[in-house]
């Protein structure tokens, strides 16, 4: 049974046709690239999967269960898949600390101090326990970034979602945050990225997939994807990146 | 005909100690009315955000109708009219304690309440969404995020103008003098009747007002300096 199931998805803006029936399959432990040039709906499919965006077609399956059945709780499911974001949206009002804390105090009603002991280890494989004290606005973004993957970390997602977790950084700071998605990669954890870090799909990802127009173009391991692109739009984009 | 000024008069013995009184029952009934008026304020501001339409519907009748009626017949309306309104069990409690001041703080809170929801409302409108969607996306719950997130932020941010509102609270306490209810303003005039010496009694009672305004208001700001320092986006 494959991990994540997509099966003809479609989504809508009103009347503009995001996705255009994706149909995907992500099997357990594989690190799955998404890349494509704006507007053609890399966001919304990565999105949908913790139901931040509704769906209006199709199915998605998380472990062979429908994400969308009347049965699941939306909140347990996204405690099972963790996101991070562009813009790291990291509580400006609490510590590093209690950053990652919150929602397993709030939502898994765990003890504070075991919460603390799993958050100061999650902080220490993303580099930065020694900031633990410190406020989001003190630290640089890639700091900021590292924290929003240990707060994502924290619910032991079985899935991670990163949505561009690169783009708003600086240049000098983007490989801090694509080392610890390389090591989250290594450990084992399926993920989703959104991503034109072509180094990082190259290096750690398993396939490498092209969207334009709402629509899955071309997909490939990354020495296919990046040696041999078949279809001309992949081609052209891949000029443009490169 | 000459006016004797006669400070000494208002300002020792009995006079002093209606003065007192009055200041005590002041505060009293401002600071009741104002964490009550606070915590409906945040309920209606939630309600009038939430998903559920006849929710919506309440708080925006709740915050229109409390907003556009004068509060001296709010008061008037709570203290003649809660035998109406309010079950007949309340209202037997309530003439066994001390009613007037249980009328006022009714009337205060609701009236403020209205303002502070709108307060509230713009607080959480300020923060961006994505704050909202970060801390769902986590798993918590529409009502987690709000209290966790998404209103500890915004009532940083509104704290100048909820200043405003207490301090209009505080000063519109005043109001309660024309149901009986004992607080400053009604002592100041209860000494006028008595003596006749009101300038000096008024004068004192307005400057004991000021000065707890200004000294609220000063220990909020300071305080609310430390706590926005971290706030950036």
């Amino acid at each position: 049974m494959a991990m994540i199931e997509f099966h003809d998805v479609h989504k809508w803006y009103g009347e503009f046709h995001v996705l255009k029936g994706i149909t995907q399959k992500v099997e357990k432990g594989e690190v799955l690239v998404i890349c494509g040039p704006s507007g053609s709906g890399k966001s919304s499919f990565i999105r949908c999967l913790n139901r931040l965006e509704p769906i209006q077609k199709g199915q998605i399956l998380l472990e062979g269960k429908s994400i969308h059945d009347k049965s699941v709780d939306v909140n347990e499911l996204r405690t099972e898949v963790g996101i991070v974001f562009q813009q790291f949206n990291l509580y400006p009002h609490l510590s590093v600390l209690q950053n990652v804390t919150l929602a397993p105090t709030k939502v898994r009603k765990m003890p504070k101090a075991k919460a603390e002991s799993i958050a100061m280890e999650l902080l220490e494989r993303v580099g930065i326990h020694d900031q633990a004290r410190k406020y989001p606005v003190e630290l640089s973004g890639g700091q900021q970034q590292r924290v929003a993957i240990a707060r994502a970390l924290a619910m032991q997602p079985k899935v991670m979602l990163f949505d561009e977790p690169t783009s708003a950084l600086d240049p000098e700071m983007i490989n801090e945050v694509l080392n610890a998605m390389k090591d989250l990669a290594r450990a084992g954890m399926t993920m989703l990225c959104v991503t034109h870090e072509m180094g990082f799909a190259r290096e750690v990802a398993d396939r490498v997939v092209f969207m334009d127009g709402g629509k899955v173009i071309e997909e490939a391991p990354p020495d296919v994807f990046f040696s041999n692109p078949q279809h001309e739009r992949t081609q052209a984009f891949l000029r443009e990146i490169l | 005909m000459q006016y004797n000024f006669d400070w000494k008069l208002v300002l020792s013995g009995e006079y002093l100690q209606w003065i007192i009184d009055g200041v005590v029952v002041t505060c009293q009934i401002s600071a009741l009315s104002l964490v009550l008026a606070m915590a409906i304020g945040t309920l209606i501001a939630v309600m009038r955000l939430s998903a559920v339409r006849p929710l919506v519907w309440f708080s925006a009748g709740f915050t229109e109708f409390f907003r556009n009626t004068p509060l001296l017949v709010q008061i008037f309306f709570w203290y003649f009219g809660s035998d109406a309104v309010l079950p007949a069990a309340v209202n037997q409690w309530l003439y066994k304690q001390n009613f007037e001041f249980a009328a006022g703080v009714i009337a205060l809170a609701v009236y403020t309440a209205a303002f502070i929801a709108e307060e509230i409302r713009s607080g959480i409108f300020s923060i961006p969404r994505t704050q909202l969607e970060a801390s769902r996306a986590c798993g918590l719950t529409f009502l987690q995020a709000m209290r966790y997130v998404v209103l500890p932020q915004a009532f940083r941010i509104i704290v100048p103008p909820l200043i405003s509102q207490a301090l209009n609270l505080f000063k519109n306490s005043s109001l309660c003098m024309t149901i009986g209810v004992m607080e400053l303003t009604y002592m100041a005039r209860q000494i006028e009747s008595y003596t006749f010496h009101g300038f000096e009694a008024f004068t004192v009672s307005t400057l004991i007002y000021l000065t707890i305004s200004l000294l609220v208001s000063f220990s909020i700001t300071q305080y609310n300096k430390y706590f926005l320092r971290t706030i950036k986006y």
